[in-house]
């Protein structure tokens, strides 16, 4: 239970952490909060020749809002965007979200743009960036990419950054004034990984039926899963009973067939899917904004 | 963001370090290797930080981080290069008296075995400093990161909320 051998070094400006993860490509392996890594290195899953510590880039150590977006560097952790008076005004389901991740101590270290990057299918941060369709900005020596969570989770704990390339921020969109949104979780204990987690942001046109719904889920498959078949169940009613069974209904289908482990079987997991999508569906839509001259 | 002061820009298997520790400071030569908590019992023989899982699930390695309670198993002491740390044994006062919280959970008999106590202690420790007056369920939420197989939690929660009744009027005697 102690981590192999290594060579560490831990660069203060980004241009020099990038010229490591050139140099050594394959052989390097990023650290951040380590509440992931670490304890792969200590089970010995993880065994790279080196290892470039991102914690002293203080340039990465920023939250700010754009425009479209809250925008969070590298080494933002969790708690601090989970405690910032700011972020618990403009962006609350971010907020609620982080508060399910592990203990206060795992957060006080754990980075956002980290558990992005390790992309956990169990994880809370991965569901909701794929749930708001958001983004995060890769760098290496040859420049930089946007890549949209569609595009960057690929299956379990693996996504399509490259060698030699940081994210040095991922984006969180803001959600529509009127949007009403919800986030439940069901784990065996406080703290757990989720068995499944269901999320949803729902949006009233003027005449208060659904104009657009995003409803993402975590732990049901290798990667989070937006579910676009019970989206579609939603849009233009104002979400009655039948609507509700509907999409209930549907949400049994995010599950794979392969989601079979000593925590839970499908068929539980199904169940799960279906009764969360029930709660986050009601919750969201008596959270929304009716706009003005609604019925 | 605190900062060290030596250059580590370059790849290294060894690492000269200075710790504070409990407001002492340690100069050590380390391999970049070490967990933080295998340095603070190892090295500093202070075997008050406890191990038992080493994957951060336990809780009983926390310490105080530069004051936020973090899992001594999931960092490398080289991380520690000019912080502060304080561990359980940085906990009683100068003439050895215990601390209140862990005055505490000696009346209220908040440990039976003891590993996970110092682990508990530290995470109470960071917890009343941020919510001095929790709630019942404030502090079983907050007590989740750390495990404790003897007691069955309901002294520890007993502790806690004497500890924070104490230390609420020791801060209203002091202003
Ligand atoms: C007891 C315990 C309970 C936990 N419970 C939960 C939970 O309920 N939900 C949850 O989501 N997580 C949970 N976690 C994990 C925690 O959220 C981690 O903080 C997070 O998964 C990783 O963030 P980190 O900053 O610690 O990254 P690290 O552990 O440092 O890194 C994780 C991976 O991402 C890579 N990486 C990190 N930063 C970057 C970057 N900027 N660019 C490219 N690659 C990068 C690393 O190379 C590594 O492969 C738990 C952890 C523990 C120990
Ligand atoms: S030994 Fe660190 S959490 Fe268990
Ligand atoms: S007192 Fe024995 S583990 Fe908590």
């Amino acid at each position: 239970m102690k981590p192999p051998r290594f060579r560490y070094c831990s660069p203060r400006i980004l241009d020099e952490a990038l010229v490591l993860l050139d140099q050594y490509g394959e052989e390097i392996k990023i650290l951040a909060g380590g509440q992931s890594f670490v304890p792969l290195l200590n089970m010995r899953l993880a065994a790279p020749a080196y290892i470039v510590d991102i914690n002293h880039i203080s340039e990465l150590h920023y939250f700010e809002t754009e425009p479209d977006y809250l925008a969070i560097g590298a080494i933002a952790r969790q708690r601090q965007v989970e405690r910032s008076v700011l972020v618990q005004e403009k962006h609350p389901l971010l907020v609620e979200v982080i508060k399910h991740i592990g203990h206060m101590q795992i957060r006080n270290r754990g980075t956002v743009v980290g558990s992005i990057a390790h992309a956990d299918p169990a994880a809370e941060l991965p569901a909701l960036l794929t749930c708001l369709d958001g983004e995060v900005l890769a760098q290496s020596m040859h420049g930089e990419r946007v890549i949209k969570a569609k595009d960057f989770f690929a299956g379990y704990l693996s996504t399509t950054l490259e060698a030699g390339e940081l994210l040095t921020e991922v984006r969180f969109p803001w959600l529509a004034r009127q949007a009403g949104w919800s986030f439940i979780e069901f784990a065996r204990r406080a703290g757990d990984y989720a068995l499944v987690g269901a999320m949803a942001v729902l949006t009233p046109a003027l005449d208060d039926t659904c104009m657009s719904a995003n409803i993402a889920y975590f732990g049901v498959a290798g990667s989070p899963i937006r579910a676009r078949a019970v989206e579609q169940v939603l849009i233009g009613t104002q979400l009655d009973a039948h609507t509700l069974d509907a999409a209930a209904g549907a949400a049994r289908d995010v599950v794979g067939e392969d989601m079979q482990d000593v925590h839970a079987t499908v068929e539980y997991r199904r169940e799960l899917a279906s009764e969360l999508t029930r709660r986050v569906l009601k919750q969201a839509w008596a959270r929304r904004e009716q706009l003005e001259g609604a019925q | 963001m605190r900062e060290r002061d030596d250059d580590l820009s370059q790849c290294v298997e060894e690492c000269e370090i200075a710790v504070t520790v409990n407001g002492n400071r340690h100069e050590h030569t380390v391999p970049v290797r070490l967990l933080l908590s295998d340095f603070l019992r190892h090295e500093l023989h202070l075997t008050g930080t406890h191990v038992g899982c080493e994957q951060g699930v336990c809780g009983c390695c926390t310490v105080l981080f530069n004051g936020e309670a973090v899992r001594a198993c999931l960092m490398f002491a080289v991380q520690a290069d000019g912080m502060a740390i304080t561990t359980i044994e940085g906990m009683a006062g100068v003439n050895s008296e215990l601390h209140p919280i862990q005055q505490a959970f000696r009346e209220k008999h908040g440990l039976q075995c003891g590993f996970c106590t110092p682990g508990i202690i530290m995470s109470v420790h960071a917890m009343l400093h941020e919510h001095p007056d929790p709630t019942e369920e404030e502090i079983r939420h907050e007590l989740s990161g750390n495990l404790c197989r003897c007691t069955g939690y309901q002294n520890i929660v007993e502790a806690v909320k004497l500890a924070a009744e104490r230390l609420r009027l020791q801060h209203m005697e002091v202003e």
